[in-house]
Parts: structure tokens; sequence; C-alpha cells
């Protein structure tokens, strides 16, 4: 057998997003050709056509369930997968479509549409472990590209991926930054929202928007009751925790609470 | 008076001549500069780098800059930097490895780091950094990294004038006054008629500086005003502890109502535990490529706030947050005393102004021990 065969099988599925975390694999310019070296690159429409038939080793799945054929699809993507890891925040929480989970999707579909009768939709968007069994959700809107870099070198050489849970406020910290929410007040949800961006938003001067999702143990509770001590007004609290993770159930909880 | 100690009075504006010979003898001076909002520590390369004429004002988890009328130096408290940031480096890589055969071969050794001149090292500051010097270079094995920048750095320690509202050193016994372990001390005296330093020696490197300096010799008044001005950070002082006992007392309490509190209040971030002078903990982590043919090992601040800072088998034996904020208050003010014979708390305030929904360990120190006076009173009342 020749060492292509020998190679895992690498699989990247598009469900409803943005594409925005597929791209962030095409970003990783410098490792690309280390990456094709050591994992065959089975089906990735984004980069080519070329299509392997599975089964595959590893299944990369962006977006979020909205349609009644994709919630068909998923089950055969899994069925084919050794191995299934999602990748953002639409396959791990819904992503920012999972709005419509708050609303009538019907209604938005007569406003929308010509023909709203073409329509064929689910009144939610749901992440993939809502349907499947995931084997790790990598986190992120978009997701990091090391981060993603680092779980498919775990997986070639059988380890645990280190993927840390705990704060933003973490990174911040240790890029030597000082806290936003304390100098100038800022809602920044650094300290419910799980690491891994490098604390982007706050190294310009903006507060965390929360695109990674919750922390391990976040208490989005005692953060809120703080802003809305300071002088924050409830609506714009429910908006700060109903964007890309709307549905993530920490920040949804929080929302809904103040509704 | 002997060598060492030497006492002068030196001009504002001959205070970038300091930090000019300095770095003619191949010091890197770092220290208090104005960004992102914030008094933080960084490269100073003249001292119009200093935040010359600002201030600041500091509540529980509040920070905010504010002008001074006048163009002081040092007229500000500690901000969310210490000095831990150069001598135990938030990331640092250990070695790296690379594969040969069935084994591997560690690569080259690590740049060395610069040597060090802190510049506007408060009392505080200094005790946390004498803390420090106990974890990490006392005990039977010294941290390689943390000793090869503390040994040859320079201290330039300035005596506060004024305090925040979330300083506490009187309590801890840690300032304002700075004691020892310096090389050159300042106090900054403004007065309506004049503006200088009362600059003194501590070391025979630092009375060789000075001696560089051009100086004018300290009068007793000098000394006096010197006196005033630090009277003045004691009275500013915001905030107090009462250490007597804190041990038995804190204890006395593992299972005190309080917890209860801060598991609602805690965000469990670990911002206390970045800002906080003295917090060692550390995460080591091994990295390797996607090849496998390379591989690194990686050290990076941890915080006793994150599940997996507890994580055995079977998970973290701190799963909830008020645990975990139980686990640092007593490690900080009660265990750290059994561990290395000394506080591991210099009230410097940190973690008071830098925690996102204001906790105040101070507060919480007094509730406790206002509930053990509660309870004690109670069996008194029930005999």
């Amino acid at each position: 057998m020749n060492k292509i065969n020998q190679k895992p099988k690498l699989a990247v599925w598009k469900f409803a997003s943005c594409d925005g975390c597929q791209l962030s694999l095409l970003d990783c310019e410098d490792e690309l050709l280390a990456l094709a070296d050591e994992i065959e690159i089975a089906n990735f429409p984004e980069a080519s056509r070329a299509f392997i038939p599975g089964p595959y080793d590893l299944s990369l799945v962006e977006g979020s369930i909205t349609t009644p054929e994709d919630k068909e699809r998923i089950q055969d993507v899994r069925r084919q997968s050794k191995y299934l890891v999602t990748i953002g925040a639409c396959a791990t929480a819904g992503g920012i479509q999972a709005l419509r989970n708050l609303k009538d999707v019907k209604e938005f579909i007569d406003i929308v549409y010509a023909h709203p009768d073409y329509i064929n939709t689910l009144a939610t968007s749901s992440a993939i472990a809502d349907h499947v069994l995931v084997d790790f959700e990598l986190r992120g809107c978009p997701i990091n590209k090391r981060q993603l870099l680092e779980v498919i070198t775990a997986f070639l050489h059988g380890r645990k991926p280190n993927i840390s849970r705990y704060s933003v406020c973490i990174e911040c910290k240790r890029r030597g930054m000082a806290c936003l929410t304390v100098t100038q007040g800022a809602p920044c949800l650094g300290p419910v929202t799980q690491a891994g961006c490098g604390a982007i938003c706050p190294a310009y001067n903006r507060g965390c928007y929360g695109c990674f999702g919750p922390t391990e143990t976040p208490n989005t509770e005692s953060l809120a009751n703080w802003l809305l001590d300071k002088g924050m007004i409830t609506d714009d609290l429910v908006r700060l925790f109903r964007t890309y993770n709307a549905q993530s159930s920490a920040f949804k909880k929080e929302s809904d609470r103040h509704e | 008076m002997n060598q060492t100690q030497q006492s002068h009075c030196l001009d504002p504006d001959d205070f970038g001549i300091l930090l000019k010979i300095l770095n003619e003898k191949g010091y890197l001076t770092v220290g208090p500069t104005r960004r992102d909002g914030a008094i933080l520590y960084d490269v100073l390369e003249s001292m119009y780098d200093l935040p010359i004429g600002w201030t600041d004002e500091q509540e529980a988890g509040i920070y905010r800059l504010k002008r001074r009328d006048d163009n002081a130096l040092f007229g500000y408290n500690v901000g969310p930097h210490s000095w831990k940031k150069y001598l135990f480096p938030s990331k640092t890589k250990l070695w790296s490895a690379t594969k040969k055969g069935a084994g591997f071969e560690i690569d080259g050794e690590a740049d060395a780091p610069p040597t060090y001149a802190f510049i506007g090292v408060r009392a505080c500051e200094l005790h946390a950094i004498q803390v420090q010097d106990k974890v990490f270079m006392g005990g039977i094995f010294q941290d390689p990294i943390y000793t090869g920048r503390r040994q040859d750095c320079l201290i330039v320690a300035v005596n506060c004038t004024q305090a925040a509202k979330t300083c506490f050193c009187t309590s801890m016994q840690t300032g304002p006054k700075v004691n020892d372990g310096y090389d050159l001390v300042l106090t900054e005296i403004i007065d309506e008629a004049r503006h200088y330093f009362v600059i003194e020696s501590g070391s025979d490197v630092g009375a060789d500086i000075l001696k560089e300096l051009t100086t004018s010799p300290a009068e007793q008044d000098d000394f006096q005003a010197a006196a005033t001005h630090i009277e003045n950070a004691k009275k500013q002082m915001g905030r107090t502890v009462d250490m007597t006992d804190i041990k038995d007392v804190l204890y006395h309490n593992y299972d005190n109502k309080r917890w209860e509190e801060l598991e609602k209040r805690c965000l469990a971030c670990g911002n206390c535990t970045m800002a906080c002078p003295t917090c060692f903990c550390s995460n080591v982590e091994d990295v390797t490529d996607l090849t496998g043919e390379h591989a690194e090992r990686w050290r990076t601040w941890d915080s006793c706030f994150t599940m997996d800072f507890s994580n055995i088998h079977g998970g973290s034996i701190r799963a909830s947050i008020g645990s975990r904020y139980r686990q640092w208050l007593m490690h900080k003010l009660a265990t750290w005393i059994d561990q290395f014979g000394s506080s591991g708390c210099v009230g410097c305030g940190r973690c008071i102004a830098w925690c996102p929904v204001g906790i105040d360990l101070t507060e919480e120190v007094k509730a406790i021990s206002d509930s053990e006076e509660g309870d004690r009173n109670g069996t008194h009342q029930d005999n």
C-alpha cells in the first residue's frame, strides 16, 4: 500500500453558514501544504470540486440545521465519518441565524419572498449536536485557524486537543491589556466567553461579542446584574447576549431572563 | 550613614538623566506609561514616556485616568500590570525539540533575557516581588526563568505619597514607605514652593548611580517633607483588613454562607489572579506540529479559577465557583502563611479594582470575620 492510501481522509461539510469557518482552513496558508502531506482532503467544495467518496476518518462540519433536507443529510455525514468535529458558532450553537428561533419564521418568509411556497425551511436553526453525536465542538465566529490546526494535529496524533474552556479575560490579561469594562465601563462578554480568539476585540478597544460562546462555568447573571447596575438598558443587555451564540444555553437563559 | 545609604535631592527635569545612565549601563528601563486608558508597565525610552501629570481614580471594578493639576511623574497608584510580567512572563517557551530517529533532540538554548531596571516600584510591589522570590527561588528548586530575570534586576522604588480607594498596604504592613530591597528610592515632593525628589540609595549599585547624577544634598527639611508626603498616603488609604488571627478566622470558616454569595457574584474569569502581583500559578502545555516532527513546551499563566486547574481523574475537584473563590482567598491570606511563611497578599488592591464585577476581598474577609464574631456571641449567649 502506498503512502497516499494510508493517509487519513478529511471531509468538510457545509450546512447553514457563511463559509467563514471553512475559509479558516484555506487561511492556513503556511501550513496547507504540510496538511495536504499528512491528510487526504477527500471533500472540500470550497477549495476543490474533486470528490472522493466516504467513509471519512475526520469530518469537519460547518453550519447549522435549518432545512428538512439538511436534517437528513447530517445523519448521512455522521454515518460516513469516524470522527465528526463541528466548526464554528453555527454548527455548535445554531449561529446568528438561530435568532429566528425567537420569532415566527413563516411571518419572515411571507414578507421576504415573492413566492413563499418555494421555501421549505424549519422553524428553528439548531446545532449539529442536537441531531447527531459530535466528537468535538470547535467554537468561534469564525473559528481560530490555530485552534483548527491544533484539533487536526491532535486528531492525527491521537491526542486530546489543547483547547481551553476558560474565559477570554485570561487571554486578554496574558496579552497585557487593561480591562475595558473596568477602564471605560464598556460592556464586554469576555468574562463569560470561552477563550480561543486571543482577545481580538478588546485589543481593538471593543468589548467581547461572545463569538466563542459561553465558558465552562459562565456566570452570566452576575455580569448582567453588574452591567444593569452601571446603567445599561435592558434592551441592550438582551441584544448583547443575542448575537452569534444566542441559542447557546447560558446566553439564551440570560437574555430570556431579561425579556 | 554608610556608603550604600546616601540621600540627595533631584530635580524632576533630571529624571531623564537617571534613565539615560541606566540605559548606558546596559539596563532595559521599564516602568509606568499611559496606554489603553490605564497606567501600564512598558519600556521607558525617556522620562516623557512616564504618565507625567496623570493620576487614577479607583474603586471596586472601576479605574479611570484623570489629569492632575501638576506635573507629577509618579502621581498615581498601581495599575493593572505588575512586575511579574517581566520576572514571570505570561507565556514562555520552555524548550522545543525535533524528532531524531527513535528519539528526539532538544533545540538550541533560549535567548538570554534583558537586564531590567524597574522604574517606579511601589512598596507593596517590592513586597510582592519578595513574595515571589520565595516562591520561585526560596525552595529546594529554583525556577531558572524567574532567577535569570531577577538576579541582576535593578530596582528604582518610589514611595507612595497618595493612595487609591482600593489600597490597603497599611493593613498588610507592606507600605506606603519602601523599606528594603531597592537600589534607589525616590520620594516625589510637590508643594507650593517646589517640585523635586528626595533620592536615596539602598545598595552599592544604587550608590554608584547616584554619584553620577547631578543632585544637591538632602537637608532635614527635605526628609520632613518626604515623611509628610508619605503620611498623606497613609491617611488616604481606602481600605483596611483586620489581619488579627486571620488564619484561624478563615480556617474556621470553610463552610461559611458567604462562599455561597460569592458563588452568585464571582465570574470565575480569572482577572484577579492575572492582576495579582503574587499569583504564580502556571500551566505547561505541549504542542506538536502537523508532521509530529517538532514539539514545543510552553508555560503560561494559569488561574485557580479555571476548571482545568483542579482537574483530576473524574473531573474538577472545585466544580463550584464559590469553592474556587474560597481556594483563592484562603490561599492568598491563610494557607500561604503556612506554605511560605508570609501572607500572599500585599494590599495593592488590584484584585478589587480589576474584578469586572467589583468583588472586594477586604469586604469578603470582613463579612466572614463578622459572621465569626456573630457565632462567638451566639455561643456565648447559649452558655
